[in-house]
């Protein structure tokens, strides 16, 4: 009973971490509309730089936090709101999500870069101070910690109910032109939430860095673990993300002692090795297995560009251009780029799994890399010297996998895809590519893929075995590109544009849109298994922890930079990417670009939501249609309805573009009040 | 025996009666009408019908089976199309393709080995979209991207058609057509509810007119017992000491 007692009594600070973080959370997510998946990192970075003050340059604490939470981390919550938050207003679900998973590692990145890994220490408040609480000794940095929630949870409710801003805040959630239309300023409240959010982020790595060492990935990730508490309150209620974190906290330490003892001698068996760890995420899975079906919505409308799909013609001439053009590269590459170009390569195999997913169908998957795992253990069991068997093998088990994972959450809408895509890229990390089944004494062996020789004579020039495989990679990338595209031209793509366009109306015509997301998440998943086969082969030997769910963000946002809808920008995003890791080397100025391209390339896609490629390709029309225009050619202008409406001629006739132009930004209100005032 | 029918249906939201028991019934062959203010709950009725909307009471029937657990996917396989009233086209998509979508998705759960290409087509010419069928649907007047929806619909082959202001956008000529499609479309034994600010239009072609207020059906009847009748006239004009003052 006294364990029992301890056990509930040091629960609660926990949970009251879990609260402050989760509450964050929620305010932003109310007022924005956007869940913030930055918030774990913010709350990381604020940690650090309190250290900074407290620790390295001995300020008092109270200045210290004063300047942390109340001065730095509302500013940049201001300053994330104003760059990147206020363009995603009317951008589909996948780009918001995938902006703020960039800040996630564009701060991940930046604290790496500055703070080296070493060893350190936070005090808590008043370290070593105690009390008693019926037996149980406490410190005083559990009880502040208990009322510095308390303090939130009041000050939050207050705030919320009774202040005009407050008041005004939850207007705009219920509906933000309305609130606008009574004189609220939505920019305004929006930047106030992301404020508070910050803040209280700031809070919770404050109080959480001081429990565990100050060290950044597992600070993220703790953070992170406040979904689940969030996601009970459904990110609506605060009430119930309290209850929320109670539960995540009290299980926190019920847990670890209490199952190993359902076992024999007291400990954990082997499956069970990463179960306390991952216990946030596997909360986090229950409860939105518990949350009731979504109904499609009508009335939300997605910004969509036309993409330029490649015909078969095209794309066969791609990929015979790139088939070459590897042949070249695997030629004229010295013995040491040649690997990290390879690798690239199956990166971006891996990059083209989320076209489908994320590009065409607007669905998010954030742990591409879990598939990928799954793909290197399917190579290395079942693909013995490199055997095709290996690969099929990889393609099943990952899509029948990505299924199994999926089908909870497809019932729900794409945000909760993307939090149990996030929770079970932590679950593969922990539970399962930590077993010695999967990777025995922490590493597998892959071969490379078997194709009969592994050196080739062509008289002119010879392919060994390393540029053999950089061969294969490059068919591999060029096979799935235009089976993709191929894919997209038919009738499954179309329904998948049809989907991201407009899930209502396909509804209504009879889609069940469930098993079209299944269908499209399995596909994407078995992609990623191909590519963590192929990518395995070229790693050779794989540890368990090189499929992180942190390191496979870096996928999402290759994808992101190279553009989410087009099959060239993932191999030209992961070249990239590899050409500055090559430039980094010499010139160490360059990986702050690695650090910082990710960011940049949020904020693009926050701008233009289908990415690099197109939108290169989009100046060279506009450049050519210039061209062509001062040839006296035709008129090539194209109006964009949403951003050129300011510069219609007032006044003049407008041509039939122009017309159009505000035909669509006028639309249905305008015709409404017309209507309206006809009666 | 109405194709569709609707009992008894009442919606909150919140402490507001969005819908209160409202029964209506859809005919084949026939066109009905249903009308009122802004507000009145003309699109949520269109949802509960085809199971975008949830009710606290009442049930859909159609074609004399109870609809009214099933998902939006399963209603629209057993016949019931719509449009709506703000866009849900594919914008990303030509209107070609819009039309093919939807003759696609029909053929993947109707399994009938229909030809999807010539369905297409064949609704193409009969809403007249032919000229811009290569046009991206974003990049179209909204009256014209209204019939895209109608076609969409269409190309679904329904029993049952529901249009949420199918004709805002379109000019007096326009319409006028739009009105005759609606006509031989009935002809063929579609049963088609229309929701209309429109009131010359509706007038003209329905055979039976719906008047929603406040959430409740106020008036139903023939499109002249319905013009005549006080509450509907104080519905849409307001009663005459509220306009005076």
């Amino acid at each position: 009973m006294t364990e029992f007692l301890r056990l509930t009594i040091y629960g609660i600070p926990v949970a009251a971490i879990y609260f402050v973080a989760a509450s964050g959370l929620v305010v932003t997510y109310q007022t924005s509309g956007i869940f913030n998946f930055a918030h774990g990192a913010i709350g990381m970075i604020a940690a650090f730089v309190y250290w900074e003050l407290r620790v390295q340059h001995h300020w008092p604490a109270p200045l210290a936090l004063f300047v942390v939470i109340v001065v730095l981390a509302p500013l940049f919550g201001a300053v994330i709101e104003r760059v990147l938050i206020r363009r995603l207003r009317g951008a589909t679900l996948a780009t918001t999500l995938v902006v703020t998973i960039a800040l996630l590692a564009l701060l991940i990145g930046v604290a790496q870069k500055i703070w080296k890994p070493e060893s350190r220490f936070l005090p808590g408040f008043f370290a070593g101070n105690t009390f008693d609480v019926l037996d149980v000794s406490v410190s005083w940095h559990q009880a502040i910690t208990v009322i510095v929630a308390g303090v939130v949870a009041l000050g939050l409710w207050l705030f919320l109910r009774f202040t005009r801003t407050g008041i005004a805040m939850r207007a705009v959630v219920d509906d933000r032109d309305l609130a606008a239309l009574n004189g609220v300023r939505p920019g305004r409240v929006a930047s106030l939430s992301w404020m508070i959010g910050c803040m209280l982020a700031a809070v919770s790595g404050i109080l959480l860095a001081s429990v565990i060492p100050l060290d950044i990935i597992p600070l993220t990730l703790l953070v992170i673990n406040a979904y689940a508490a969030a996601m009970v309150g459904r990110l609506r209620s605060l009430p119930l993300t309290l209850v929320g974190a109670l539960i995540l906290g009290l299980l926190s330490q019920y847990v670890p002692t209490y199952v190993p003892k359902l076992f024999a001698h007291n400990t954990l068996p082997n499956w069970l090795g990463g179960l306390n760890e991952a216990l946030p995420v596997l909360m986090l899975f229950v409860v939105l297995l518990l949350l009731p079906e979504a109904k499609a919505r009508a009335g939300r409308i997605n910004v969509g560009a036309r993409l330029q799909v490649p015909s078969l013609r095209a794309s066969l001439i791609g990929a015979a251009l790139l088939i070459i053009g590897a042949g070249f590269a695997s030629q004229l590459l010295s013995a040491i780029l040649l690997p990290k170009f390879a690798t690239a390569i199956a990166l971006a195999v891996i990059i083209l799994s989320l076209v489908p997913l994320i590009g065409w169908a607007g669905q998010v998957s954030l742990c591409p890399y879990a598939f990928a795992g799954l793909g290197a253990y399917a190579m290395s069991r079942w693909g013995g010297g490199g055997s095709p068997v290996g690969l099929i093998a990889a393609i099943v088990l990952a899509g029948v996998v990505g299924a199994l994972v999926a089908l909870p959450a497809l019932r729900l809408r794409g945000l909760y895809l993307g939090l149990i895509t996030l929770a079970f890229g932590v679950l593969a990390e922990k539970m399962i590519f930590r077993q010695e089944y999967f990777f025995p004494q922490g590493s597998i062996t892959v071969r490379h893929l078997d194709i009969g020789f592994d050196r080739l004579d062509l008289g002119v020039t010879r392919f060994n075995s390393a540029e053999l495989y950089f061969m294969v990679l490059a068919i591999a990338y060029a096979l799935v590109a235009v089976l993709l595209l191929a894919m997209r031209r038919g009738p499954f793509g179309r329904r998948l544009a049809a989907m991201r366009d407009s899930p209502a109306a396909c509804a209504t015509l009879g889609l069940n849109l469930t098993s079209t997301k299944l269908e499209v998440f399995a596909l994407s998943a078995a992609i990623g298994g191909v590519g963590g086969a192929l990518l395995g082969g070229q790693q050779v030997s794989v540890a368990a922890d090189f499929f992180t769910m942190a390191a496979g963000l870096t996928i999402v946002l290759l994808l992101v930079v190279g553009g989410v809808a087009t099959v060239t920008g993932a191999l030209f995003a992961a070249v990239l990417f590899a050409y500055l890791q090559i430039l980094g080397n010499d010139h160490s100025w360059i990986t702050w670009i690695v650090v910082v391209a990710p960011a940049l390339g949020a904020i693009a896609l926050a701008k233009n939501p289908d990415g690099a490629v197109v939108d290169i390709a989009n100046r060279f029309r506009a450049i050519a249609a210039r061209l062509r225009e001062r040839g006296g050619g035709i008129d090539a202008r194209v109006v964009d309805p949403l951003t050129r409406l300011d510069d219609l001629p007032l006044g003049a006739p407008l041509d039939s573009d122009q017309a159009r132009a505000l035909d669509r930004v006028l639309d249905i209100e305008e015709v409404d009040c017309l209507a309206a005032a006809e009666h | 025996m109405p194709l569709l029918s609707i009992e008894d249906v009442t919606v909150t939201f919140g402490g507001l009666h969005a819908l209160e028991q409202v029964n209506m019934q859809v005919e084949a062959g026939r066109v009905g009408g249903l009308i009122g203010p802004n507000g009145a709950g003309k699109t949520t009725l269109f949802n509960v019908i085809t199971g975008l909307q949830d009710t606290k009471r009442g049930r859909v029937t159609l074609d004399g089976r109870n609809i009214s657990k099933l998902p939006t996917h399963e209603r629209a396989r057993r016949g019931l199309a719509r449009t709506f009233q703000r866009l849900e086209v594919f914008g990303s998509l030509t209107v070609r393709e819009n039309l093919l979508t939807a003759a696609e998705i029909r053929k993947s759960w109707a399994r009938d080995g229909s030809n999807t290409h010539a369905v297409a087509e064949e609704v193409l010419e009969r809403v007249g979209l032919r000229e811009v069928a290569d046009e991206q649907v974003d990049n179209l007047p909204t009256g014209t991207a209204r019939l895209v929806e109608l076609g969409r619909a269409l190309a679904t082959r329904p029993k049952v058609l529901l249009l949420d202001e199918p004709s805002s956008g379109l000019n007096e000529r326009e319409a006028q057509m739009f009105g005759e499609l609606l006509l031989a479309l009935a002809a063929e034994g579609l049963a088609i509810l229309l929701v209309e600010h429109d009131v010359k239009l509706v007038m003209t072609i329905c055979s039976h007119i719906h008047v929603l207020d406040f959430g409740q059906v106020i008036a139903s009847g023939s499109p002249d017992h319905v013009q005549r009748d006080p509450q509907v006239q104080a519905a849409y004009l307001g009663t005459v000491e509220a306009t005076s003052a």
